[in-house]
């Protein structure tokens, strides 16, 4: 279905994908579930709660909040994160959720860029994300976004590391085996931003990634580089079918 | 400080209800060291109180142990209508309140 829909067999390693794809979720502990289940014990609301706050604050020399533009946004960003990464149509760059969220802090609201993995952009990723739960992923490969798919699905497939290991190798070979005290899931990133219990905080799917990459032994990319978008991006498609999960809990 | 609390809204009078609050706290144990080694200091909520009505029903003194943004759960009995407050302060000396209304019929 999806090698019709893309065309032209060029997404041959997209058959691989697994048929219907379980989230992290279901991987985790009884507790670990109901902690995610429960909207007042996830701590990861708790960064929700400050996004909220942000978004009714005025920022920049604009001193215009976002809902001064954006009002409401449980109407207003209702989806919107589903549909992310995707491409910038004013630059032709690929951004996600994140990404975007400063793009519009500098364009419209001008306000400096926030740094990735500040408490501030988690708070206000978590807080736009949280508006698009329970929505299906509807990332879409068209002409403009597919060098980044296939540059995604190159380095998902792509040994690396002093322990010469690609992401399939764990996340679709090893699903669900352990690996030490983890059981390795399918490595979606529709959860993210999550609380994880080893930060003790709520974290970026970059984050998570490059947690991955240092587990093999390999060169971390830079939170927001080209190759974790592109990657963003593959794990978005490959995922298709799964919902939005913001915030979720993990060990 | 950020913080969420839960009360219910309305409860029947010898009700006995839940009460819950979490705050955004880093609880920093001041056993670890930063990435030069320094030991970083000692920061956690050390004392959380909830009154009902003025009337203390819950007191937690914390220490070292405690997970970062702490989520503490109790129950009280409905008596009247009125409020909770819950104050709580850290080792810094950083201050926090939160304060819900509850409507208590016969
Ligand atoms: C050595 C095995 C291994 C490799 C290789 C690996 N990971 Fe992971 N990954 C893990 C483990 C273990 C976890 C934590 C448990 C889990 O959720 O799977 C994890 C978690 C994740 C998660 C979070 C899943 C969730 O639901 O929270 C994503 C996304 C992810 N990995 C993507 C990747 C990508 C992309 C690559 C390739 C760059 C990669 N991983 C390489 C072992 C691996
Ligand atoms: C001055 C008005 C204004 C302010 C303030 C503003 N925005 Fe926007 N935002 C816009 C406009 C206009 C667009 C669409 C045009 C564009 O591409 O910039 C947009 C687009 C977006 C999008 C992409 C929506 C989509 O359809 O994909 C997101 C996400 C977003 N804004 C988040 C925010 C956040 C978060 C803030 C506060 C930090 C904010 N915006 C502040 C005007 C504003």
């Amino acid at each position: 279905m999806f090698a019709a829909t893309l065309g032209g067999g060029v997404f041959a390693a997209e058959a691989q994908r697994l048929p219907a794809p379980k989230s992290g979720i279901a991987y985790a502990g009884a507790d670990i579930r109901a902690m995610q289940a429960d909207d007042f014990a996830n701590p990861g609301m708790l960064w929700v709660a400050r996004g909220e706050k942000l978004w009714n604050t005025a920022a920049g020399r604009s001193n215009k909040s976002c809902a001064a533009c954006h009002r409401d946004a449980a109407s207003s960003m209702k989806g919107i994160a589903a549909g992310y990464p995707r491409i910038d149509v004013a630059s032709g760059k690929l951004v996600n959720i994140e990404g975007r969220i400063n793009r519009c802090r500098e364009r419209n609201q001008s306000a400096d860029p926030l740094q990735y993995e500040s408490e501030e952009l988690l708070a206000l990723t978590a807080y736009v994300a949280h508006q698009s739960r329970g929505m299906p992923l509807a990332v879409t490969a068209d002409a403009a976004n597919r060098p980044h798919l296939e540059r995604g699905r190159e380095i998902y497939y792509r040994r690396q590391g002093q322990m010469n290991l690609a992401c399939v190798n764990c996340h679709e070979q090893n699903a669900g085996r352990k690996l030490l005290a983890e059981t390795i899931s399918e490595g979606h990133g529709n959860a993210y931003p999550a609380y994880r219990l080893e930060w003790q905080a709520t974290g970026s799917l970059h984050r998570r990634l490059r947690a991955c990459y240092y587990g093999v032994r390999a060169v971390m990319p830079a939170y927001g580089s080209d190759e974790l978008l592109d990657l963003e991006l593959y794990l978005a498609r490959r995922a298709a079918g799964l919902t939005v999960e913001t915030p979720g809990v993990r060990r | 400080m950020l913080a969420r609390i839960e009360v219910p809204r309305q409860a029947r009078r010898g009700e006995i209800i839940l009460l819950r609050i979490a705050i955004q706290h880093p609880m920093e144990t001041g056993y670890r060291p930063d990435n030069f080694g320094r030991r970083i200091a000692k920061n956690v909520i050390n004392n959380l109180v909830c009154r009902y009505n003025g009337v203390e029903v819950f007191r937690a003194e914390m220490g070292s142990g405690m997970s970062a943004n702490p989520l503490l759960q109790f129950h009280a009995l409905a008596e009247a209508s009125g409020e909770f407050v819950f104050e709580w302060v850290d080792d810094s000396g950083e201050r926090g309140s939160e304060r819900a209304a509850i409507t208590v019929s016969a």
